[in-house]
């Protein structure tokens, strides 16, 4: 498959990336999004700026209770990451799940937030967690970055440095549940929850929801629900049925909307289990 | 008893498969090449009323441009259709089409450039005014009136009917049944999806006035004939090279005769370089061959006591937009001769309507008809099993065709070869444990989890197939085999064969067959094939046939050489030739009686080269040619026992056991035989709940990549308990059988009818394929249990 003609810039620097980027330019990190778009032409750039070389935005780390992860960091050594299993394991299942190995050794963490596929899985999880995508003009609260189909927060030119995501104290656990289309192995749907106990009782949650709607959302409805409830099946099961109250479902071959809609609430419950049965 | 048949002997091929040194068509550089990139339509249906190759041609490093008239001024014939019924109509079908676009994929023009890159950057700038028309699609549907025609000379888009069996028997059977079971299967569109896409290439060499052909066929031979006889006239046989060299997978989607290998050499000799095109995955959806495709209206007899008495099919097949080369085999002689399955059934008839619509044909794969049959057979058998309160074993066991009643001439043409079917059942039975699958079925149920079983048994035609037969079937070729054995000076040996390998292992097995039949070892063999010229003539592997009928070919040309090497043995030892003993355990030929009055095979091999004491009239030299034209077919089959859980949540199936026995006759290599078996089976798992070419109703292919097309993986799978009976064929001297297609063949009905079973508190008799969690979870959800 022969993509559309293109220039290839590799920058050593961050700031040498800002300014070959922005206008027709496309960055280019692991390249398991962008390159299959070139191949099928759906997506023709006049230059590749290949960011993949810059050390600053390489590795992960723990400040306090925040973990940063570095944008170029793949999806398999967040996967296998001491510091993320450690401080927040929901979000290591989460990057565990994507695509298969070839995938997650060459895909980033940056390129995922920044393509924003719909059916990708990091959003999700990173809404749960309350993540924070920081760029080089700012940072963003991960709920506020996923904006619509294929589009965020990001300026042009403005590249994604790091996500940060605090780390899952005492009392709190999460947990990612995600049903695979059987073709692509994206999400079909794919919740995240964080919950956060007291005694017996649900003190707060959050709910991530990604692969449903266009782009990734909180489920506040069913947030509401569980919040101050005694985590039981039932009380699980009513707010797992909010959860697709959030967004508007797609509807594609993979699924209906209406089965969109249940399967959310069954991706829910097991989020939510697994997330309490953590805390 | 050789010293290899039998045997694991590792595939010679691997190393270099899994070392990425594989030779394929992709891989193939030639000086000064050129590259050739083909438009194709993104319409299902539409009239060209012009098109504007200017701005194409006109771009640096574009060679040359061509279109559809270009090929027909330029002598090109249409494509062959060389599997025909009485009286099908077959439609004209060019290599690039000159008027009008039939199927989204349809190949327009072609560009020949510099390289791939700028091949591909000129097809944006070729100008077609397309005329959209309305598109048909749907096997059944497209006969309705009204329907926009794919060929305006074509009636009601029906190519041709067909039908096969004992009508009155089969009615009587239904006047006198006490049930008769009814179902309506739509057997989906496949798409074959081989690891390694098309390609082809093409070198002219006008000094000899000699054309080679590179192409990733299944059979080459038939390739080169098709060719010269039909579609490049200009380049007689004799100066047309054919070669398919490594080749990734085929499944029967490389069976069949291209439109690029016709354009590529015909554009290599008009631009007078060689030139190469390699099929882009999205190309690989909309033009190689796609798989069944039936609308099925089945219904079986059966007696109160359980057993079948009859069975009547209509079926209607979508062919696609045009006749693929034996496209109308596959819904009609291949299938409807299968419909007795392994049972004894009085009254059959089945009856086909080949149809056209605006689609990527349909021709063979995998299995090739055979699932349709086994499919629709083991459903209705199941369905009338439990309509009859019967265990589906049971049921099976009383209407199986028992041992001592082989051979056995079936209703519907074909006489069985030989079979256990009782022996196999029983052992699928035993390695299942199936009792205690079933009572942990019960307890399974009674804790509220969807488990469900499945049975299938089926047997197939494979070794395909006795010349006269397929000729008064509608073949246009004999379905024999060629094979030829070098022995070189030092006793080294090259055999030749025109079976073609594209996953199969014969550098293997054919080794293991002629290391035997000749007393030598395993090491001291190549096997060549896939070449024109190297290999005199060969038919191609498909239909199973391989071992049955090319090695039996080369079987043939083994005992040639024997006869030689005896009789020179017995002259040069001074013996009678009776008295002289190959021993092909050791690789020796002595006198009896007296062992160390012998030859070895190298000392006889120089010998015959020498030439310097041969007896009376014989010729120097030790190669032998011969050809094998089978008896009869082959007939191998299989039983499958499986176990599934439906996740009663989201509707989503998981395999948790699959048991399967296979009796393929005698075994050549269990290793690789065991590969076969594994393979099809999960191509057939693939179809049961995953595949699935969709076409929306304006003839898009909605499921145009692997996206949207789900392949099955290693992960969908437990780990698959495999075993054999073995029940010689007695058609050859091998004893073998086919063993490509029998996995597919059983495993689809297999899978199908555990998931029915275990739904069985959803008021649910049949479901169509594939069983997408979201169409299971509709039954669950709406049937409320
Ligand atoms: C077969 C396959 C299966 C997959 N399955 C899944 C799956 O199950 N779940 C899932 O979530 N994903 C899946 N993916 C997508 C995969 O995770 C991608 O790697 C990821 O979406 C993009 O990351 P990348 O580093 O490859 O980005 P690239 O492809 O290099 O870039 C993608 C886009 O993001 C931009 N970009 C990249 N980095 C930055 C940055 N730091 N700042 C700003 N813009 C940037 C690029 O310019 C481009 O527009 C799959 C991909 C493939 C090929």
């Amino acid at each position: 498959m022969q993509p559309s003609k293109f220039e290839y810039r590799k920058a050593s620097t961050l700031d040498e990336a800002v300014s070959l980027g922005g206008g027709e330019a496309d960055y280019l990190a692991g390249g398991h999004s962008l390159i299959p778009a070139m191949k099928l032409r759906l997506s023709e750039p006049s230059t590749l700026v290949d960011i993949s070389g810059i050390g600053d935005l390489k590795g992960i780390s723990r400040d306090g209770d925040t973990i940063k992860i570095g944008a170029l960091t793949t999806h398999s050594e967040v996967a296998s990451s001491g510091v993320v299993n450690d401080g927040c394991a929901a979000l290591a299942d989460a990057a565990g799940m994507i695509g298969d190995p070839q995938v997650r050794n060459r895909g980033t963490i940056g390129g995922n937030v920044a393509h924003a596929d719909p059916a990708s899985d990091y959003p999700g999880i990173l809404v749960a967690l309350g993540a924070t995508i920081v760029t080089t003009g700012r940072s963003t609260a991960a709920e506020d970055f996923f904006t619509g189909l294929f589009e965020t927060a990001l300026g042009e030119g403005e590249i994604v440095t790091e996500v940060q995501v605090p780390a899952t104290g005492d009392g709190t656990g999460a947990a990612y549940s995600k049903f695979f289309n059987p073709a692509s192995r994206y999400a079909v749907v794919g919740v995240g929850a964080v919950v956060t106990k007291s005694g017996g009782t649900c003190e707060s949650c959050r709910i991530g929801v990604t692969g449903a709607s266009d782009h990734a959302y909180r489920a506040t409805a069913a947030e509401e629900a569980l919040s101050g409830s005694d985590l039981g099946d039932e009380a699980i099961a009513a707010a797992a049925a909010k959860v697709a109250d959030g967004g508007e479902m797609m509807s594609d071959l993979s699924a209906s909307a209406q089965y969109r809609a249940h399967l959310c609430s069954v991706m829910a419950s097991r989020a939510i289990s697994e997330a309490a049965s953590r805390a | 008893m050789g010293n290899y048949i039998g045997k694991n002997e590792k595939r010679v091929e691997d190393p270099r498969f899994i070392q990425g040194k594989g030779r394929y068509v992709a891989n193939l550089s030639l000086p000064d090449m050129a590259y050739v990139a083909i438009l194709r339509s993104p319409h299902a249906h539409a009239k060209i009323n012009s098109i504007n190759t200017d701005a194409a041609k006109a771009m640096d490093g574009v060679i040359d441009v061509f279109v559809g008239q270009d090929l027909i001024d330029g002598g090109v014939g249409q494509m062959p259709v060389i599997w025909q019924l009485p009286e099908n109509k077959v439609p004209v079908r060019w290599p690039l089409t000159p008027d009008k676009v039939r199927h989204v994929g349809d190949s327009v023009a072609a560009v020949v450039a510099e390289d791939a890159y700028i091949a591909r950057d000129a097809l944006d700038l070729i100008k077609v005014d397309y005329e959209i028309l309305p598109a048909t699609t749907g096997a059944e549907a497209t006969t309705g009136d009204g329907k926009p025609l794919v060929h305006d000379e074509i009636e009601n888009n029906i190519s041709y009917t067909w039908g096969l069996g004992d009508k009155d028997a089969c009615d009587k059977a239904f006047e006198e049944a006490d049930h008769v079971i009814e179902v309506d299967i739509e057997n989906q569109r496949l798409i074959p999806n081989a690891m390694e896409p098309r390609a082809c290439a093409a070198q002219w060499t006008a000094s000899t006035e000699e054309m080679t052909v590179w192409t990733t066929s299944q059979n080459p031979h038939i390739i080169r004939f098709g060719l010269s006889a039909v579609t490049l006239p200009e380049i007689p046989e004799h100066k047309l090279r054919v070669i398919s060299p490594d080749v990734g997978g085929g499944f029967g989607s490389k069976i069949f005769h291209y439109p690029e290998e016709i354009i590529l050499p015909w554009v290599a000799k008009r631009v007078n370089r060689p030139v190469k095109w390699v099929a882009t995955r999205s190309e690989s959806f909309m033009t190689d061959s796609q798989g069944r495709d039936h609308v099925q209206h089945c219904k079986m007899a059966v007696t109160k006591d359980g057993t079948i008495t009859g069975l009547h099919v209509e079926l209607y097949a979508d062919m696609g937009a045009y006749l693929s080369s034996i496209a109308p085999l596959i819904p009609t002689v291949i299938c409807i001769t299968l419909f007795s399955g392994l049972y004894k059934i009085p009254g059959i008839w089945g009856h086909t309507t080949g149809t056209l619509t605006n689609t990527v044909p349909v021709d063979a794969y995998r299995g090739a008809g055979r699932p349709e049959a086994s499919f629709l057979l083991e459903r209705l058998v199941d369905m009338a099993a439990k309509e009859l309160g019967m265990d589906p074993i049971e049921f099976r066991r009383k209407n199986f065709i028992p041992k001592d009643e082989f051979p056995y001439q079936t209703p519907v043409a074909f006489l069985y070869d030989s079979g256990d079917y009782h022996a196999m059942m029983d052992k699928a039975e035993e390695n299942a444990g199936y009792a205690e699958m079933r009572k942990n079925q019960e307890d399974a149920r009674k804790e509220g989890r969807l488990v469900g079983i499945g049975v299938c048994g089926a047997v197939e035609a494979s070794g395909y197939g006795p010349a006269a037969t397929v000729g008064a079937l509608g073949f246009y070729g004999g379905m024999w085999e060629h094979g030829a054995i070098r022995v070189h000076p030092t006793g080294r040996v090259t055999a030749f064969t025109g079976s073609h390998s594209h996953g199969q292992g014969h550098e293997t097995t054919f080794a293991q067959i002629i290391a035997d039949k000749l007393g030598i070892d395993v090491a001291d063999v190549d096997v060549v094939h896939g070449d024109t010229d190297l290999v005199t003539q060969g038919m191609g592997t498909y239909g199973s046939r391989s071992a049955a009928v090319g090695g039996e070919a080369l079987v043939n040309a083994a005992t040639e050489i024997r006869n030689k090497l005896v009789e020179l043995a017995a002259h040069l030892l001074e013996a009678s030739v009776d008295d002289i003993v190959y021993d092909d355990e050791n690789g020796k030929v002595y006198v009896k009686g007296v062992e160390d009055k012998a030859k070895t095979f190298g000392e006889l091999a120089f010998a015959a080269y020498s030439g310097h004491s041969l007896p009376e009239g014989m010729d120097p030299g030790l190669e032998e040619a011969a050809y094998y034209n089978p008896g009869n077919f082959t007939f191998p089959c299989s039983a499958h026992i499986v176990q599934v859980e439906v996740d009663k949540d989201t509707g989503e199936t998981t395999i948790q056991r699959y048991v399967a026995i296979e009796d393929c006759g005698n075994v050549i290599n269990p290793m690789i035989v065991e590969g076969q078996i594994l393979g099809g089976i999960v191509q057939g798992i693939g179809q049961a709940l995953f595949e699935h070419g969709i076409y929306d109703e304006s003839g898009q292919l909605v499921t145009g990549s692997m996206l949207d097309y789900t392949m099955p993986r290693a992960d969908n799978l437990p780990m698959i308990e495999s075993d054999r009976t073995e029940t010689p064929s007695p058609s050859n001297s091998l004893g073998v059988k086919g063993v490509g297609e029998m996995g597919t063949i059983s495993s689809t009905p297999a899978v199908v009818n555990a998931v029915v079973d275990a739904l069985t508190d959803y008021d649910v008799t049949h479901i169509d394929m594939p069983l997408t969690s979201e169409k299971i979870w509709n039954i669950i959800n709406s049937n409320g249990g």
